[in-house]
C-alpha cells in the first residue's frame, strides 16, 4: 500500500475533488496537466534554478547539538527558515508561478492567514511581473499588519475577505469564488496540501524538495538516508508533507504529526484536527476537520496563526486513521516554552508554528541513538510580538 | 411508480419560473409561509436552501442570509421537522438545494429517506460531483425516488454535457456565466450564444437556467430557448427589503 495519491487524488478514503461545476474546468485543466508540465525538463531546469538561486537552497541539515544532549538522542534540524521570505513556503510558490505560466496564466490569487503564503505569492508574483490579488481575513489584517506591508509593497492587491469567521477558511472561499468568477486567465496557488485534487499532490511534490534534501545531507553525515523519525508541524501539513514525502513509503521511517491543540483540546480553543475532527468536506476535499454535528464548520483556535486551520490536508487525515503517523497536539504553552529553549539552546528563534514540534520530548521517548529529523518550517520574526507579549520581554 | 412531481412539472406546456429561498430567513420559522405564498402565488417549483458555513459558489446575497439562517438555528433535523406536513397544503415540486457537508453528516442515506417521506421530488448539492454521485449515491437517490439535479455552465464543454445529460432525469441547471450567485444582473451577447449552442445540442433533459435573472427581463431571456429560470439572490433581496408579506407582487413583477 502506498501512502501517495492515487490518480484520482485519494488518499485511502480521504481527497478527490468535491467542487461545483463551476470550478470543474479549471480543476481538470491543471489535472491533466500537471505531472506533464512538472516532468519537463524545461520546467525541472527552472524550478531547481530559481529554488538554487533565489530561494537559496538547499537549506542545511544542521546536528543541534544542544539540543541533542539535553534530550538524549540525536536532533537534526531541517532549515527551512532559511528560505527566501523566512519559511518553507516559498518552494511550493515558485512552482505553482511556473505553472501558472507554462498554463498561459497572466493573474494570480491566493488566500492567507497569518500571511506567510500571502507574502510568497507576492514575491514569486513580483519575480515574474504577473497580477497577483491576495484574499485575507478582515480579522487577520488586522493582526497581521507587517505582512500586509509587506505584501502591498511587493505589488499585490491585499483584498479582505469579509464573510462568515473572517479568518484563512473565509479567505480560501473569497479565493475560490474570485476563480469561479474568473475561470479563464487566473491561476489560485493554493498555500498548502489542501483543496480539490490535484492541489494536495501538486503542492506536496513541490515541497518535497524537503525531504529529497534530508536524504543525501543524512547520508553525508549519518552515513544513511533514513532517520528514525521525521518530526513536523500541521495546520494544513504543507510542511509536513514535503518533510515526510520521501519517506511515506519507508516504514522504518517513524512519522509524527504535531498539532495545535490551543488552549487544550477539550476547552472549545483548539485546532487539533486528528483529535476533534470528523470526515467531511472542505474546500473541496474529503478530509478531517473541525464542524459542528450538523455539518457547518467551526473556527479552529491557536496562538500560532499558521495552523488554526479547521480542516488537515487529506494525506494526514489518511497518515491518521491509518496509523502510519503518530499525531501529538501541544498546546500554546508548551509550544511558546518549546519556541523560547530552542531559541537559547540554538541560536535558532523559531516560527510559532515551528515551536509546537519541539515540545513533543514530554510525548515522545526517543532513544540515545535515534536519528530525529525536525523540520523547522519557518523562522520566528514574525512572531515577535506576540513572543513579546507572552514572555513580557 | 408514481411519476415524480419535476418530470410532470416539465411537461407543462409552459416557461416554469422557479425560486430559490434560504430556510430559516429572515426568520427562523418563515420556512413554510414562504412555500406556501410562492405556490400561491404561481410559481412553479421552489427550491428550499439548507444554510451551510461555508457556501462557496455563492455571491454575498446568500452567503449573508446563510450566516443569518445559521444564526437563527436553523439545522438539517428541523428544516425537514418544519416540513414534515408540507405536502398537505403544496402541491408543486420541491427541491432541497444546500452543501454537501450536512448531507454527508446527516448521512445519505438517512437524508435521502427523510426527503422521501416529507414528499422532496429533487435534490441540487453542487459540489457533489458527477463521478462521485454516480459510484455511490445514484442507487440511494434512485431507491428514494430523488430527482439530482446538476450544473453545466458556459466552460463546460460538449462531452461532459453529454454526460451529465445522460446522468440526468429531470432538467439541468444552466448556470448563465462564469460567476457566483447574485455576481451579475442582464445577459449580454456571450450568454445569448452559451443559450443558443445549449439549445442546439437537443439534449433529453430540458434545462432551467440560474444565476443572473432577477427581473421580467432578464426571466424573458433566458427562457427563449430554456424550459424555465430559477431566481434566487432577487428574491432573498425582496425578502430583506419586504419581509414574508410581498410575496405575490415579487413574483407578479417577474411573470409580466
Amino acid at each position: 500500500m502506498s501512502y501517495h495519491a492515487n490518480e484520482k487524488g485519494y488518499y485511502g478514503e480521504f481527497g478527490g475533488a468535491f467542487i461545483p461545476e463551476m470550478l470543474y474546468p479549471n480543476c481538470e485543466e491543471l489535472r491533466q496537466n500537471y505531472l506533464r508540465i512538472m516532468a519537463e525538463p524545461s520546467f525541472k531546469e527552472e524550478f531547481h534554478q530559481l529554488l538554487k538561486d533565489y530561494v537559496g537552497r538547499p537549506t542545511p541539515l544542521y546536528f543541534a547539538e544542544r539540543l541533542s544532549e539535553k534530550y538524549q538522542t540525536k536532533i537534526y534540524l531541517k532549515r527551512e527558515d532559511l528560505c527566501h521570505t523566512g519559511a518553507h513556503k516559498v518552494n511550493n510558490t515558485i512552482g505553482q508561478i511556473l505553472m501558472a505560466k507554462k498554463l498561459g496564466k497572466n493573474r494570480i490569487i491566493a488566500e492567507t492567514g497569518a500571511g506567510q503564503h500571502g507574502v510568497a505569492t507576492a514575491t514569486v508574483c513580483a519575480l515574474m511581473g504577473i497580477e497577483c490579488v491576495v484574499y485575507m481575513g478582515e480579522i487577520d489584517i488586522a493582526r497581521q499588519a507587517p505582512n500586509v506591508a509587506r505584501m502591498k509593497m511587493l505589488g499585490a492587491e491585499v483584498r479582505a475577505a469579509k464573510s462568515g469567521s473572517r479568518t484563512l477558511k473565509d479567505a480560501t472561499n473569497e479565493a475560490i469564488r474570485d476563480w469561479i468568477n474568473n475561470p479563464v486567465d487566473t491561476h489560485y496557488i493554493i498555500g498548502s496540501v489542501v483543496g480539490p485534487h490535484p492541489y494536495p499532490d501538486m503542492v506536496a511534490r513541490f515541497q518535497s524538495v524537503i525531504s529529497e534534501e534530508i536524504k543525501w545531507q543524512l547520508k553525508e553525515k549519518e552515513g544513511r538516508e533514513n532517520p528514525d523519525y521525521v518530526v513536523a508541524c500541521v495546520g494544513g501539513g504543507s510542511n509536513a508533507a514535503g518533510a515526510y514525502f520521501h519517506y511515506l513509503d519507508e516504514p522504518k521511517v517513524g512519522i509524527i504529526a504535531v498539532e495545535a491543540a490551543g488552549k487544550g483540546i477539550d476547552t472549545g480553543e483548539s485546532a487539533a484536527t486528528s483529535a476533534l475532527g470528523k470526515v467531511g468536506i472542505i474546500h473541496g476535499s474529503k478530509t478531517l476537520l473541525m464542524q459542528t454535528p450538523d455539518g457547518q464548520i467551526t473556527e479552529p483556535y491557536s496562538i500560532s496563526a499558521g495552523l488554526d486551520y479547521p480542516g488537515v490536508g487529506p494525506m494526514h487525515a489518511h497518515l491518521f486513521r491509518s496509523g502510519r503517523g503518530e499525531f501529538i497536539s501541544i498546546t500554546d504553552d508548551e509550544a511558546m516554552t518549546a519556541g523560547l529553549e530552542v531559541s537559547q539552546l540554538e541560536g535558532i528563534i523559531p516560527a510559532i508554528e515551528t515551536s509546537h514540534a519541539f515540545a513533543i520530548f514530554d510525548y515522545k521517548k526517543f532513544k540515545k541513538e535515534d536519528v530525529v529529523v525536525f523540520n523547522l518550517s519557518g523562522r520566528g520574526d514574525k512572531d515577535l510580538q506576540t513572543y513579546i507579549d507572552y514572555f513580557k520581554l | 411508480m408514481k411519476k415524480n412531481r419535476i418530470q410532470e412539472k416539465l411537461n407543462e406546456d409552459k416557461k416554469l419560473l422557479s425560486i430559490y429561498f434560504t430556510a430559516g430567513y429572515p426568520d427562523i420559522n418563515d420556512t413554510v409561509s414562504i412555500i406556501e405564498s410562492l405556490e400561491e402565488s404561481g410559481v412553479d417549483m421552489i427550491e428550499v436552501g439548507l444554510p451551510f458555513s461555508d457556501p462557496l459558489a455563492d455571491g454575498p446575497t446568500i452567503q449573508e442570509s446563510s450566516t443569518a439562517a445559521l444564526h437563527n438555528g436553523m439545522h438539517t433535523e428541523l428544516l425537514f421537522e418544519q416540513l414534515k406536513d408540507i405536502r398537505k397544503t403544496v402541491n408543486i415540486p420541491l427541491i432541497v438545494m444546500g452543501y454537501f457537508n450536512p448531507m454527508l453528516q446527516y448521512g445519505v442515506e438517512a437524508f435521502c429517506k427523510k426527503c422521501h417521506e416529507i414528499g422532496i421530488d429533487g435534490i441540487i448539492m453542487p459540489d457533489l460531483p458527477l463521478d462521485v454521485y454516480q459510484e455511490e449515491y445514484e442507487a440511494i437517490y434512485k431507491k428514494y425516488g430523488l430527482i439530482n439535479v446538476f450544473l453545466i455552465t458556459p466552460q463546460t464543454g460538449e462531452e461532459r454535457i453529454r454526460a451529465i445529460d445522460n446522468a440526468s432525469d429531470g432538467f439541468i441547471y444552466m448556470v448563465s456565466s462564469a460567476s457566483t450567485t447574485g455576481a451579475k444582473s442582464g445577459f449580454g451577447d456571450e450568454q445569448k450564444a452559451y443559450f443558443d449552442r445549449i439549445a442546439s445540442l437537443n439534449l433529453k433533459n430540458p434545462q432551467i437556467v440560474g444565476f443572473g435573472i432577477s427581473n421580467s427581463k432578464t426571466f424573458q431571456a433566458a427562457t427563449e430557448k430554456a424550459k424555465g429560470a430559477i431566481i434566487g439572490s432577487a428574491f432573498i433581496k425582496h425578502l430583506t427589503q419586504n419581509g414574508t408579506s410581498e410575496i405575490q407582487g415579487f413574483v407578479e413583477g417577474i411573470r409580466n
